[in-house]
Parts: structure tokens; C-alpha cells; sequence
């Protein structure tokens, strides 16, 4: 491998092959069409073909390829969820997860670092019992620890938060990782692209042809396609699809901030979350503080960012770190979340025959990209749901039968 | 967005008001269908453009409704509800 890297370095040409295949033009029909080249779209476009034999599939992306919320997110990835269907589909998740870099021959980064929730106040606490109790049930490695365990883990931390906010316990999950977010989409996609499924970059989609409430093709700004199969798996651009296909949806936009600090030597090895002071923070592999916090307040269809958010992820990263204050920010961005009441996706057939649904994603998506993929190209393929995605179905809502999640988000939104 | 005009308050930095989401008309509760009530509480066309919302001063109590635009974020005008 060296030498292959030094040959790859001193060569004048490029002889790595590029990553996916880019058509010229699109054909006039195919079996599937999904509409979003994001980490979730490219997977259910993979197993598609892999695990169900369809491969004449078209992927259409309105910008590049994982510059949506693939790229934006803090790159967690975890399965200690609160309600027994949650937990289910998440762990199917993680063990698809933890193979990926072979099944797919590219080094996703994927980091087994173990994840901490801390609580800060009892209830905190009796919800961290709650999920603990309900993970161990279904065989996920989480349990309930003490300050002492959190302070072995990470001896930088200030456990009483600067007096505001003392720490009582925490929720450590054993198999939480972080994997580098853009790789997992070139690298679905690469897979995708062998198989034969072509892959349309700034290929905006501007309408969906629907009669007598089938889908039977999709508009896009480089012509008409013919398909009975659409998925939509486009993130914070859901509502704009569904206002297409004449339904509604619960799913609201609001943007979820992030930033990264200059790079600093190794010194946070785990994976913490604070519910009550809004931050969550890892240590990637380029040696940057990778950290979020809680949603913006309001909808707003836009990946703007602001001042707000950095001072007061700053302050609250100060209390757990205060050694941290002379780091800087180097960069911040935003995602569009696509926020649903119960915190749980919605996932599967709509109102729409041929058109299903991968949404509902919005502070949550990343842990779920292959199984997500997976289930959604079981569920295009036998135009049935997947078992593991019954209770993320859009009709749970006029049913009155939610999926409460918002217990295991990672930060009070 | 950083400042939005209260009908009573006048201009103030955004940070001390809240979001009520978007206005919309209630059903009839007593004539209404499990349907028709369920598409009321979880539905939304959350597709971007110019919406009626609801937002409240926080320090003095005020509800009001904003004109808004949310693919822009900004506030074509505000006023207390009724007062359209």
C-alpha cells in the first residue's frame, strides 16, 4: 500500500478511477427513481440493487453529492433510544455500521468511542434510568454511571458545570461511535454506481407527474422520466416534494447549527452530550472539537448561521471545559431539519401510490443512513413497509399513535 | 431577523420574543371528525413562502400574529389578532 501511495503522489495522471459514473443525459424511463444523492438516498439506492436485483435506478440531486444534511451533521452515531421500536431500528443500524468501511472498500473513519448523556438534574437522571432499562431489554449495551465513571472517561471536565449545573450521572453507551459523514455517501455511492444505478448531480426536480393517485413520473430541470417507484429522501426539502404530491405532512424546517474548533492534540477520546446545557461534542480524527446544539427557534427554510448560536454553544462548552477558552471557532454551518412532533421519522408508503417516503430525519438522521436505506429499499421493492419501520409510518399521526422519541434526542429541543 | 415589531411594544431584538407556529383555523371540536382533527393537530404545509404565525412577546405578554416569509425570514408586518 505505500508504494502505491507514493506512486499515486509522484504520478503526473490521475489513475484513481473516479468514484461514481456521471451519465450525460438521463433515460426516458427507469424502475426507481430517488430523489436526494444524500447519504440516505444513496444507500437505499445500494441495497436496491444489491440486496433486490433492481439496478436501472436514477438518482437525482439538486446540488452535489452529500452536501445536504449528509455533510452537515455532527456525525454520531448511537442506538440508545428510548421506546423498543426506536432501539430496534437503531441497533440494526449500528451492526450494519460496524462492517461498512468492507462492505463498501473505503475507510469511512468509523471511531468506536463510547457515548455519554449526562444528566444534570433528577428527572434527567430517571430518564437516563428509563433508556438504560429498555436498551439493556433489547440487548444494547447502555447503562447508568456515576460522576467518578464520567470523570475517568474524561479527566478535563469540570463536573460541576461552573456551579451552574452539577453533573449526577450519565447514560454511557458503550458502541458510540462518530465515522467521517461525507465518505459514507461517496462511498454508498460508488457501490450504487458498480451496480449499474446512475447518479445525476444539480438535477433539480420541479414537479411529479400523479395520475389517479399513482406516481408515473418526475419532472426535473434535465427533462421528463417516466417510473412507478419514487422515493423522496431529501431531508429539509421534504415539504417542497409533498406540496408536489398534494399531501401533507407533520414535518416542519428548522435549521440545526454546528462548528468545529481549530485542531488540537487528541485529548477527548468519548462522546458527550448534555441535555440541560443544549451541547454535544466529539474530538474528530483531524483532532477538531466537532459540536452542536439545540435547534433554532423557528422555521426558517435556509442554511444561514449566526452569531447567537456560537456564543451560546461557547458559553455552555466553557462550563464543562473552561480550560477550552483560548480555541477558536473555525467554521460553523447549518442543516435544515425536518422536525416531526414525536421526534421519530416518517417512513414508507404515502397517500401517493409508487411514492414513498425517507423524512422526518431531523437532528437524528445520520445514526439511521444504512438501515434507513435498507428498509426503504425493501419497502420500494415489495411495496410494503419493512417491518422495523411500522411504527415511523406517516399514517401513525391521524391514528393518534405516536412514537415518542423526543426523551432520547440527544439535546432538550 | 433580529428585531420584530410588537403592535404594542414597537421594535424589540428578536431573542425576547417566542414562536407560536402557524396560524391556522381551528375545526368545529364538537362537529369534526377523527380525521379532520387529527390533519388540525399533526399536519402542516411546511413548504416555504409567506405564512401568518403566531409569536409572543415573552416580557409583556403579548400574543400577536407576524406576516412572515420563511424561506427569507422576513416580516412583511405584524398585528394582534383580529385586527387584520
Amino acid at each position: 500500500m505505500p508504494v502505491r501511495l507514493i506512486k499515486f503522489a509522484l504520478s503526473k495522471k490521475h489513475p484513481e478511477p473516479p468514484f461514481f459514473r456521471q451519465p450525460d443525459q438521463l433515460k426516458s424511463s427507469y424502475d426507481a427513481v430517488i430523489i436526494g444523492g444524500g447519504g440516505h438516498g444513496l444507500a437505499a439506492a445500494y441495497y436496491l440493487a444489491k440486496d433486490h436485483g433492481i439496478t436501472n435506478v436514477a438518482v437525482l440531486e439538486r446540488g452535489y453529492l452529500g452536501g445536504g444534511n449528509t455533510g452537515r451533521n455532527t456525525t454520531i452515531i448511537r442506538s440508545n433510544y428510548l421506546t423498543p421500536e426506536g432501539v430496534a431500528f437503531y441497533d440494526a443500524s449500528v451492526k450494519i455500521w460496524e462492517n461498512l468501511s468492507q462492505e463498501l472498500d473505503l475507510n469511512l473513519f468509523y471511531s468506536n468511542r463510547g457515548h455519554f448523556t449526562l444528566a444534570h438534574t433528577e428527572s434527567a437522571m430517571r430518564t437516563m434510568r428509563w433508556r438504560a432499562e429498555v436498551n439493556k431489554q433489547h440487548g444494547v449495551n447502555s447503562e447508568v454511571v456515576g460522576p467518578d465513571d464520567i470523570k475517568q472517561a474524561c479527566p478535563e471536565i469540570d463536573l460541576s458545570c461552573a456551579g451552574h449545573a452539577p453533573i449526577l450521572g450519565a447514560l454511557y453507551h458503550a458502541p458510540g461511535a462518530v465515522a467521517r459523514h461525507d465518505a459514507v455517501a461517496w462511498g454508498y455511492g460508488r457501490a450504487a454506481s458498480n451496480m449499474g444505478v446512475e447518479i445525476f448531480q444539480n438535477t433539480e426536480v420541479t414537479g411529479l407527474d400523479i395520475q389517479h393517485g399513482r406516481i408515473v413520473g418526475v419532472q426535473t430541470s434535465r427533462g421528463n422520466i417516466k417510473t412507478g417507484k419514487v422515493l423522496s429522501a431529501v431531508a429539509g426539502f421534504t415539504p417542497r416534494i409533498t406540496q408536489m404530491a398534494g399531501f401533507c405532512t407533520p414535518i416542519v424546517i428548522h435549521p440545526l447549527q454546528a462548528c468545529v474548533t481549530e485542531p488540537m492534540k487528541p485529548w477527548l477520546d468519548t462522546i458527550l452530550v448534555s441535555g440541560s446545557l443544549h451541547v454535544y461534542v466529539s474530538q474528530s480524527s483531524r483532532g477538531e472539537l466537532v459540536m452542536g446544539a439545540s435547534l433554532d427557534p423557528y422555521e426558517i427554510h435556509s442554511t444561514r448561521s449566526t452569531l447567537d448560536f456560537v456564543e451560546g454553544l461557547s458559553s455552555h462548552i466553557l462550563d464543562m471545559f473552561p480550560f477550552l477558552s483560548g480555541i477558536k471557532v473555525v467554521r460553523q454551518w447549518a442543516g435544515m431539519a425536518d422536525m416531526t412532533p414525536d421526534f421519530a421519522p416518517v417512513m414508507g408508503l404515502t397517500p401517493v401510490q409508487g411514492l414513498y417516503l425517507d423524512a422526518g430525519w431531523g437532528t437524528w438522521g445520520f445514526k439511521a443512513t444504512p438501515i434507513s436505506g435498507k428498509t426503504m429499499a425493501a419497502t420500494l421493492a415489495s411495496d410494503k413497509p419493512h417491518d422495523l419501520i411500522h411504527a415511523f409510518r406517516l399514517s401513525r399521526f391521524a391514528e393518534f399513535e405516536l412514537t415518542g422519541e423526543k426523551g432520547a434526542a440527544a439535546v432538550g429541543h | 431577523m433580529k428585531l420584530l415589531n410588537c403592535p404594542i411594544n414597537g421594535l424589540r431584538p428578536v431573542e425576547e420574543f417566542a414562536y407560536g407556529g402557524e396560524l391556522r383555523a381551528q375545526p368545529d371540536t364538537a362537529a369534526c371528525t377523527d380525521a379532520e382533527w387529527a390533519d388540525y393537530v399533526f399536519h402542516r404545509n411546511a413548504a416555504p413562502g409567506l405564512k401568518q404565525e403566531w409569536w409572543y412577546h415573552v416580557p409583556s405578554g403579548t400574543w400577536f400574529v407576524a406576516e412572515r416569509n420563511t424561506m427569507t425570514d422576513r416580516v412583511e408586518r405584524t398585528y394582534l389578532w383580529g385586527e387584520a
